[in-house]
Parts: C-alpha cells; structure tokens; sequence
C-alpha cells in the first residue's frame, strides 16, 4: 500500500504539480475539471486513466491534442470501466507472473464518467464491474443531462429539469421523472466505498478520494458537476451553484462504507430553502410560474424526505 | 503532425504522448520542468475565447489559493505556496476565480480583454467599506 499524500491545509494542496492540463475544449466555467484536478491531486501515485464518452473525453483528447499527463484511454460510451477493469486485470496477471518493470509502483486505476454513461448507457458495464470487484475507482461528473450531445434527458435528471427531449413549455413542466439513487444502487452491489462528493468541498472531497484509492475493490464516487450551458448560468457562477447545492441539501455529502456504514460528511449550518438552488438556473425557471407551484412544494417536501433518510440511516447503521 | 493527410491515412486508433521524453514521477515534476510535446495541450492555447481577461493584483493577494483550487483550466500558477500569477494561454476568462477571492478589494478582477494590465491596475476599486 502507497503513501498517502500529505495534505493539510489548501496552501499545501496547491504545491501539487497538476497532471490534468489547460487548452481543454470545455466551456469556460465548466465543473468537470475543477472535479478531474481535484481527483489527480489527491494522490501521488502513478494514474491509469479511462474515460466514458462524454464531455470530459471529447473535449480533452481532441486529435492532435491530450490534456491528460497520465495513461489515458477512452474507448466507448459505455465501457470506460470495463476499459480500465481490464487495464486492472492485465496488471495483476503480470505482477503475479513477475513480469512488471517496476513492482513497487502500484497504479491507481480511475474511470472518469458523466451521468449519462453512469446512469443509462454503462449501467450494466458498471455493475459487471463492481460485482467482479476490480480495485479501481469509479468518479461519475453529475451534470444530469446529456451535456455533450445538446442537453437530452438522462436518467439522472431531476424533476422539473426543462431539457431538449424534456421541454417545458405549455403542456409539460419539463422532466418528470424523478433523479435515479445511484449511490444507493452501487452501495447495494457491496462496494466497499460509495460517496457523494462535490468540488466545493475540496476537503472532504479529497478526504474521500484518498479514502478510496486506499481501500482494495471498486469504489464509486458521485460528483455534482454544474453544467453552465445546460443548466444556464454565468459561468462565474460555477462554484455559487455548487454552494447552493450542497447547502440546500439537494446534494447532500455523504459517505457509504461496505454498503452499510452511511456517514453524512458536511451538514450546513445555513440551510437554504430549495427554491434559491432552483431559482439560480435557466432549467428550472418555468418552475416559477403560479401552474407550477405544485412542482417547487414537491422538491421541498422530496428533499426533506432524503435528508431525513439519510440521518436515519446514519443512526441505524444498517 | 502532417498537414496534407487524408481520412483513411491516418492510423487507426490514436496514440499520444504528452512528453518528448520519460518523466519518471509526472506527480512531483512541475509544468516548467516537463519535456511536453506538441501533442500535450499544453502547448496549445485558447487565450482567444476570452472577452474579458483576470487581473491580479499581488497587493492584495492573501494567498489562500481559492482561485487556485477552483480555476477550472489550470491557468492559476501557484508556487510555493504562493500566488505568482495567470497563464493567459490556457485562461478562458469564466470568472470563477475573480468570483471565489475573498479578499476586500478584490485581489483578482475581470477586466475587457483590449485592456492594458497597468491601466487596470490603476484603476483598481477602494475598500468596499459596505460590504463588512
């Protein structure tokens, strides 16, 4: 087992060395890397790095450019973690055949995602995968849609959410299904670390990275990536959107330990009414309208209920 | 990289190599010592997104690394602990990091591209005293 890399304080976090570079084609104000960066960062130890198609693989390997400073594949929208389980796989054949040039040096093996190869397209890879029990880490970037093809529905958008195969207008609110519990699915398939993380919690987010990479079997972790095209914002606003998030509860920091030890990691002193995360975004602006009041006193009441959950959960430890 | 190639001469399946030589720990290298090749895109640039450009202005830097943590384009350049200032190469001018500084004034702030640094410096706003 490797070192963990030391990092106390955020002045010693920025003497790391990124391996994740700039001139990536992803729009200005984009979560995604700010999530990629703080991933690579959390560890020293050398990086095989898959990608599900997605906006972070079109727009950080665009031919004859890379931005990955690590070993990097991407092949299909739905086997980035069957990719890198492979990659996991080839390197314990070898290590136990004697055949590696450099034993001491363990690789950490992370497949980077978005919601829609997370949560609909390599759903079944995924599963595959946590059930095989490769020592790999699984970071799914949250941005509930679709962001790379033009904003369709996923199954991780949540209620409300206006996208172009879910449009709101005059008949529909928009999307109407509620967000899938992905946390809840992976943590059932027995995966020793399951966790919600979000990059305005730098701390507790590496804390679960490093906690990750330390334990042997797939890990999954759940980033909230704010999307500022899809769900049309000012770019600057990123990191205000994250906050409002996390303290409002709609994204809740939690941790779940070998499918049964849930820890709630970031429990804000202010929390804020849903409306102000909602009012923040373009997608939910139709919400506002008196038809659909119905729809906001769904989100609150929806909300409340998983937080609730959730400390119950904590409490029984079960 | 040719210039003239056609579809179906390039190879199938790509491979790139983000240096010209090996690093033996990428992790503890910083950018100014890697042999990056001209497939990294670190060698490329899209300054030219830009519309308006960050100003940092080192007087009231308190180098928390707020900006650096949450740039999304690595463009923030933090060594030794310290803020020394914004590679413009990589900068998409987004504003995260004039947005996250807690420093009053602000010690980063967005400017219009067709600027000049020290006009902007100049120009730099007092204390916002109502802000407290």
């Amino acid at each position: 087992m490797s070192e963990i890399k030391k990092i106390k304080n955020l002045k010693e976090f920025s003497t790391s060395a990124d391996r994740f570079e700039g001139a990536n084609l992803l729009c200005p104000g984009c979560a995604h890397s700010i999530i990629v960066r703080e991933v690579l960062n959390a560890t020293n130890d050398d990086l095989v790095i898959g990608a599900s198609t997605g906006c972070l693989e079109v727009c950080t390997a665009v031919y004859p450019y890379t931005s990955w400073d690590a070993s990097w594949i991407h092949i299909g929208f739905e086997n980035g973690s069957t990719a890198v389980a492979g990659a996991e796989a080839m390197y314990k054949a070898l290590k136990s055949k004697g055949r590696l040039p450099q034993p001491d040096r363990t690789p950490k093996f992370v497949t980077f995602a978005g919601d829609g190869a997370t949560y609909d397209i390599g759903f079944q890879w995924i599963s595959g995968c946590f059930e095989r029990g490769h020592d790999m880490m699984y970071v799914c970037l949250d941005n509930e849609v679709y962001a790379n093809t033009g904003g369709q529905r996923s199954s991780s958008t949540p209620v409300g959410s206006s996208t172009t195969t879910a449009p709101a207008g005059r008949v529909s609110y928009g999307e109407k299904k509620e967000k899938k519990d992905m946390i809840a699915i992976m943590a059932a398939h027995g995966s020793p670390y399951v966790a919600q993380v979000a990059p305005n919690k730098w701390k507790d987010m590496v804390k679960k990275i490093q906690h990750g990479f330390q334990v042997e079997g797939p890990v999954f972790i759940n980033a909230i990536s704010p999307c500022t095209t899809e769900w049309k914002f000012a770019p600057e606003d990123t990191m205000m959107i994250t906050d409002l998030s996390t303290d409002s509860l709609v994204f809740p920091l939690y941790e779940i330990i070998d499918g049964h030890e849930l820890n709630i990691t970031y429990r804000p002193k202010n929390v804020i009414p849903v409306v102000d995360y909602l009012g923040a975004q373009g997608r939910f602006k139709h919400l506002f309208k008196p038809e659909n009041k119905h729809i906001l006193d769904g989100w609150q009441t929806r909300v409340d209920r998983n937080w609730e959950l959730l400390q119950r959960r904590e409490e029984a430890r079960v | 990289m040719a210039e003239n190639r056609g579809w179906d001469e390039f190879d199938a399946g790509a491979i790139l190599f983000t240096f010209n030589e090996k690093v033996d720990n990428i992790a503890t290298t910083l950018a100014e010592d890697r042999p990056y090749s001209s497939s990294s895109s670190f060698t490329a640039s899209v300054g030219d997104w830009r519309i308006e450009k960050p100003i940092f202005n080192k007087d009231y830097c308190i180098d928390c690394q707020f900006c650096w943590i949450y740039c999304p384009d690595v463009s923030i350049i933090a060594r030794d602990k310290k803020m020394i200032g914004i590679d413009f190469d990589h900068c998409k001018g987004c504003g995260i990091c004039v947005e996250v500084c807690p420093t009053n004034p602000k010690s980063l702030l967005m400017f219009g591209e067709h600027l000049d640094d020290d006009e902007c410096l100049a120009s730099w706003p007092e204390k916002d005293e109502k802000e407290v």
